[in-house]
């Protein structure tokens, strides 16, 4: 088996006094959709901070080489990682084009740029449609598309998303997740941060269960979704 | 007014004619029908101009509240007055002095930049409210131990702007045309403007100008992008500090005198109203602002006068009415249009599209099989 891509030592995070990540380990594999479950305050959108530089951590993090501590977040977009935050973080007052091209704001070949633009708006039709439109006036599920395509309009080598279904309607919350499938089955790397544990145990390969700050589980996906005390823990059975 | 502008905007060419004409013309026209003084109004209201634009790169572009922003202004008038009066005797050439005015307010803006990286908002307001403040009283009191700045008192004689053989400072007769200071002025000062307006277009299309909009919409998103926040908050900082210095400098040269008086936090509240009326982030609604919040309370002097004529005497203080009228002012806006008088593009849609979302929200939930 091949190193893979993203692989966590030791990744510790706090606040203060308050200690929100206490020392994971875990890795994600080249084209591989790993999932990362837990409740609300497990500290899985901190984890996501910490590999963006977003907040400082201890612990190690090896992507493409170990990252430097102090790595600031648009040197780590650099080299290839890319979140989509928690609540969208969209540009609210850019039209969707404007979104879309600030996704690309690392890259600057020209031709590749607009051919990954028809592609996003191929797979999103919907933004297609409002690309001259405020982002900010879009609804919640479109918001979370948008976020999903500009993230992806910096060819990330590594997808971060954290909670995607957050405040969506069930429709939209269905159709975010066969998107994300479908980008996952183009041979995008996805780390998936979710409170659903349902759909994302259904979408991933991979999972780890993240409890008070350490990971307690972690298997196949498939296992998980049948292992009895996630069942009863986070399936609601 | 839009029937006697639509035949322009289909001739851009006769149309920028038309305004080059009106801008060469104006101080003439100016100062014939309503005196030099108006001239002068004319020339600081260009000031303002270069002042609102600059304060309209942190604020409006960067999304960055500066409530010390005059103080820059302050720098770069006092470093133009220390290296061109009889204060310490220097006498360096215009040329010179104003770039390193420039520069020197643009180091400040980093000075004050860097600590504030982490702020938002309005706690950013409150230290760079502070800075302003810091700024003024330092001038007011470097008269001692060392006097550098002569203190409340101020700094006087400072040197006319010089070009060549041509002083600033003199009435200037040219083949028969007679042309004040306060004209020529206006022309150095247009000159500047327009320069400014033309690099503050650019930077707003440029990769920098769609930085700063990130940023202002949402800093970690901006920062996933790869955008280096921290440099590019600095750079607004520097880059807005520059054309205050810029100003402060030419302010320095055609008054001749300065003192702390000038640079107080009611100035830079005045240039931010310039920018918030006339539509933050939008450059012809900053002009605007500028002009109006300018030119009004001058006009305002002539309420004195006719009160004095009607009634023998001034009931109202046409000062205090100018405080009136902006507070109204803002009201009014804030309630009619409240993106400005001239908003930029996106805020124009941002305050007109928000009835459509609710619909658009119902329609994107139920056709997402589609």
């Amino acid at each position: 088996m091949t190193a893979p891509l993203l692989s966590v030592h030791g990744l510790k995070i706090a606040y203060g006094g308050i200690h929100a990540v206490r020392g994971i380990d875990f890795e994600v594999a080249r084209g591989e959709l790993v999932c990362l479950i837990g409740a609300n305050g497990a500290g899985k959108s901190s984890t996501l901070k910490g590999l963006m530089g977003l907040v400082p951590h201890g612990g190690a993090i090896h992507f493409d080489g170990e990252l430097p501590r102090h790595a600031a977040t648009h040197a780590i977009v650099a080299r290839g990682l890319a979140l989509v935050p928690e609540g969208r973080g969209i540009f609210g007052r850019l039209t969707v084009a404007e979104n879309l091209d600030m996704g690309a704001y690392i890259r600057a070949d020209k031709p590749g740029i607009r051919a990954d633009l028809a592609r996003a708006y191929d797979l999103f039709p919907r933004l297609a449609e409002r690309r001259a439109q405020l982002a900010g006036t879009l609804s919640g599920g479109e918001q979370q598309m948008l976020a999903i395509a500009r993230a992806m309009m910096g060819r990330p080598r590594l997808l971060l998303l954290d909670e995607p279904s957050m405040g969506l309607a069930p429709l939209m919350v269905r159709k975010i997740y066969e998107t994300i499938a479908t980008i996952a089955d183009e041979g995008v790397t996805i780390l998936l941060v979710e409170q659903n544990a349902h759909l994302a145990l259904k979408v991933s390969h991979r999972a780890y269960v993240m409890e008070s700050g350490t990971i307690t589980l972690s298997g196949p996906s498939a296992e998980l979704a049948n292992d009895l005390r996630v069942r009863a823990a986070y399936l609601g059975e | 007014m839009n029937r006697v502008l639509e035949p322009l905007r289909a001739r851009p060419l006769l149309a920028f004619a038309l305004l080059a004409a009106l801008l060469a013309a104006l101080p003439f026209l100016v100062g014939a029908g309503l005196g030099n003084s108006w001239v002068r109004v004319l020339d600081f209201a260009l000031l303002y101009v270069l002042l609102a634009i600059g304060l309209n790169i942190v604020v409006g572009y960067a999304g960055l509240l500066d409530l010390g922003y005059i103080a820059f202004y302050a720098l770069g008038a006092y470093l133009y007055a220390w290296l061109a009066s009889p204060h310490f005797g220097l006498h360096l050439p215009f040329w010179a002095v104003l770039p390193i005015g420039a520069a020197f307010a643009g180091l400040f803006g980093v000075l004050l930049g860097a600590p504030t990286l982490r702020l938002r908002g309005d706690y950013l307001a409150i230290v760079t409210l502070g800075f302003g403040e810091i700024i003024r009283i330092f001038m007011n009191n470097l008269n001692a131990p060392f006097n550098l700045t002569n203190g409340p008192q101020g700094m006087n004689l400072i040197d006319p702007v010089k070009l060549g053989g041509l002083s600033f400072g003199k009435t200037l007769h040219f083949h028969g045309l007679t042309l004040p200071s306060t004209y020529l002025y206006y022309y150095l000062f247009l000159a500047f403007t327009l320069l400014a307006m033309f690099v503050a277009l650019r930077l707003r299309d440029s990769r920098i100008g769609r930085a700063w909009a990130a940023i202002r919409e949402d800093e970690i998103a901006a920062a996933a992008m790869g955008i280096n926040t921290r440099d590019m908050k600095l750079l607004a900082f520097a880059m807005g500090a520059t054309f205050g210095g810029l100003a402060g400098g030419l302010f320095a040269a055609f008054q001749g005198f300065i003192s702390p008086e000038s640079f107080t936090l009611w100035e830079s509240i005045l240039v931010l109203c310039m920018i918030v009326l006339g539509g933050m982030g939008n450059i012809p609604g900053v002009i605007l602002g500028a002009v109006l919040l300018t030119v009004i309370p001058e006009a305002l002097r002539y309420i004195g006068d006719l009160q004095r004529a009607t009634l023998g005497h001034v009931v109202v203080d046409p000062s205090d009415l100018r405080m009136l009228l902006f507070g109204t002012a803002l009201v009014a806006m804030m309630l009619f249009r409240p993106a400005g008088l001239l908003p930029s593009r996106q805020r124009k849609r941002e305050f007109a599209a928000e009835d459509g979302v609710a619909a658009q929200e119902q329609s994107s939930l139920y056709d997402t099989k589609a």
